[in-house]
């Protein structure tokens, strides 16, 4: 017997050993709401199966009766839509703050502080402001989020551009680059695969702001329909509704990831992100 | 070329270079060795540009030399001197495209004389092979002649390399050492390289310096600087005479390390 540290699995005893939690997770799940349903058919708390994809059928393939909207995409569709602006806003802005403040000693030393002391706000408390400021409308989710998000990827990006070897930059100067030369030829590409690490990263934070303001203030959206449903104790709503966020939120990052590799094939990526 | 008059260098306290005075003319291979701790690199890094004496000056041409680094002074770091972004190829036509426009990228008639220009150098440093390659792909000596190839593009009067083939094994380090001669010949160029490896020091260039302290305190070992204790002409030293170096710089690596 070799010792458990050296012990692995095969290929294919891989994938069965990564599925085992989640099949048992359901046998658990399918057991417990059966044996809820026996005692009594009108039970919400764990719907079956059936149920839940009744639920999802009548949301997503059936217009709605009061609007004719598909409900289930169109609380997709206005979810992604906040988030894409929100983290679009974000990268564009953590990018630009984190290379300027990294690259330039002269902006470090003013802006980097602030920098600091404005990601440690929590962004959820400002939210009201938020509410005043833009209204209770698309603005306000997505500035929640762009807030949220942006300093930490500035600082992140900041960090990494920090720790891109003092060396590459004595050569480009040697090869009488110009300060402008240097950021937008041996800066700006190797932190844009950062930036989509830091993305990622930050990806669990934008969802978290996203369905925290559509809980508050919204009309559509997928965190406005669970907070909504939640008043009827809908269960067979909420969760196939956030099976579909996990769904989501994991289809993005491994879109990221896999244009980070796409993208920038001498960037190996470092285990353990995300 | 190069003058160097009563320069210090001083760290806080601590005294890294004294008092160093040094002529060089266009086209000596100064090879510059010594204990560790001994102030090569740091005199490497005031040739440089990136590093300032504290007192005393450097002059190129009779006038102090710029306190950023610049194309006049090529360079080749032990390590991390190549831009992993870029391909072989693209890591020398940048240099190219830093040099000849003004942000960074080339185009057209101007892009293709850069590439064939690129493509020669790096048919004589032995890399036409690898050219579509990320440095990532490249062995240690190969990712060395690549920065090689690019530190040269740009024709710079002065090479600096700082301990260039310390990370390589013995039969590469041979072939770079020829590599180094004949671009040092055919550029006419003006070396700097600082070595651990005395040996390596006494094969190559024409004129060796050794870096070493000229009085040690051991209460206070931080008090006097290193100054170069040794200006030779290569090729006239005895065998007793390396004996004679390699002791005194283990004398004083014996002191440095009992700290």
């Amino acid at each position: 017997m070799k010792r458990m540290i050296n012990l692995a699995p095969g290929k294919v005893w891989r994938v069965a050993l990564a599925m085992l939690p989640f099949a048992l997770i359901l046998l658990v799940y399918m057991a417990a709401s059966d044996a809820r349903l026996a005692e009594n058919p009108q039970d919400k708390l764990l719907p079956s199966f059936e149920q839940m994809g009744d639920a999802i059928n009548r949301l997503a393939f059936e217009p709605s009766k009061r609007t004719g909207e598909y409900l289930f995409w169109q609380d997709t569709l206005s979810s992604l839509q906040r988030l894409g602006m929100g983290m679009a806003i974000a990268a564009s802005l953590g990018m630009f703050l984190g290379l300027m403040t990294g690259a330039l000693p002269m902006l470090n030393a003013s802006f980097a502080p602030l920098l600091t002391v404005v990601s440690l706000i929590p962004p959820m408390a400002i939210l009201p402001v938020l509410f005043i400021v833009f209204g209770l409308g698309e603005v306000s989710k997505v500035a929640l989020i762009a807030i949220g998000t942006t300093p930490f990827i500035a600082r992140d990006i900041q960090k990494r551009c920090l720790e891109i070897p003092r060396e590459q930059l004595v050569k480009a100067q040697t090869l009488g680059a110009n300060s402008f030369q240097i950021i937008v030829r041996v800066l700006v590409p190797q932190l844009l695969p950062r930036l989509l690490d830091a993305m990622r990263l930050s990806l669990g934070a934008a969802w978290l702001f996203l369905i925290a303001a559509e809980a508050i203030a919204a009309t559509d959206g997928l965190g406005y329909r669970v907070f909504l449903v939640r008043r009827y104790l809908s269960m067979d709503v909420i969760l196939p509704y956030v099976a579909w966020i996990t769904v989501l939120a994991f289809v993005i990052d491994f879109a990221l990831q896999k244009l980070s590799r796409v993208a920038f094939p001498w960037h190996e990526p470092k285990e353990g992100g995300a | 070329m190069i003058e160097i008059n009563n320069m210090w260098k001083r760290y806080g306290d601590s005294v890294i270079l004294e008092n160093i005075s040094a002529r060089v003319a266009e086209g000596e291979f100064i090879t510059l060795v010594g204990a560790s701790g001994c102030g090569k690199s740091t005199f490497l890094r005031m040739l440089l540009g990136t590093d300032t004496p504290s007192q005393g000056q450097i002059l190129l041409d009779g006038k102090p030399i710029a306190d950023e680094p610049d194309s006049d002074r090529g360079v080749v770091f032990q390590q991390y001197s190549v831009f992993p972004h870029l391909t072989v190829l693209d890591n020398v036509v940048v240099a190219r495209a830093f040099a000849d426009s003004r942000f960074g990228f080339l185009f057209g008639a101007r892009k293709r004389a850069a590439i064939a220009e690129a493509e020669e150098l790096l048919n004589i440093v032995g890399l036409s092979h690898m050219q579509h390659r990320y440095p990532d792909a490249l062995s240690g000596g190969m990712r060395q002649r690549l920065a090689i190839a690019q530190a040269l593009i740009l024709k710079p009067r002065i090479l600096l390399l700082d301990e260039p083939f310390g990370a390589l094994d013995p039969g590469i380090r041979a072939d770079m050492h020829e590599l180094v001669l004949r671009l040092w010949r055919q550029h006419k160029l003006t070396i700097f390289m600082v070595t651990h490896d005395l040996k390596e020091g006494f094969h190559l260039g024409t004129r060796l310096w050794v870096f070493d302290k000229l009085r040690n305190d051991p209460q206070a070992p931080n008090a006097y600087g290193a100054g170069i204790t040794y200006d030779l002409p290569v090729g006239a030293c005895e065998p007793e005479l390396l004996e004679e170096i390699d002791q005194s710089m283990t004398a004083t690596d014996a002191v440095v390390d009992s700290l």
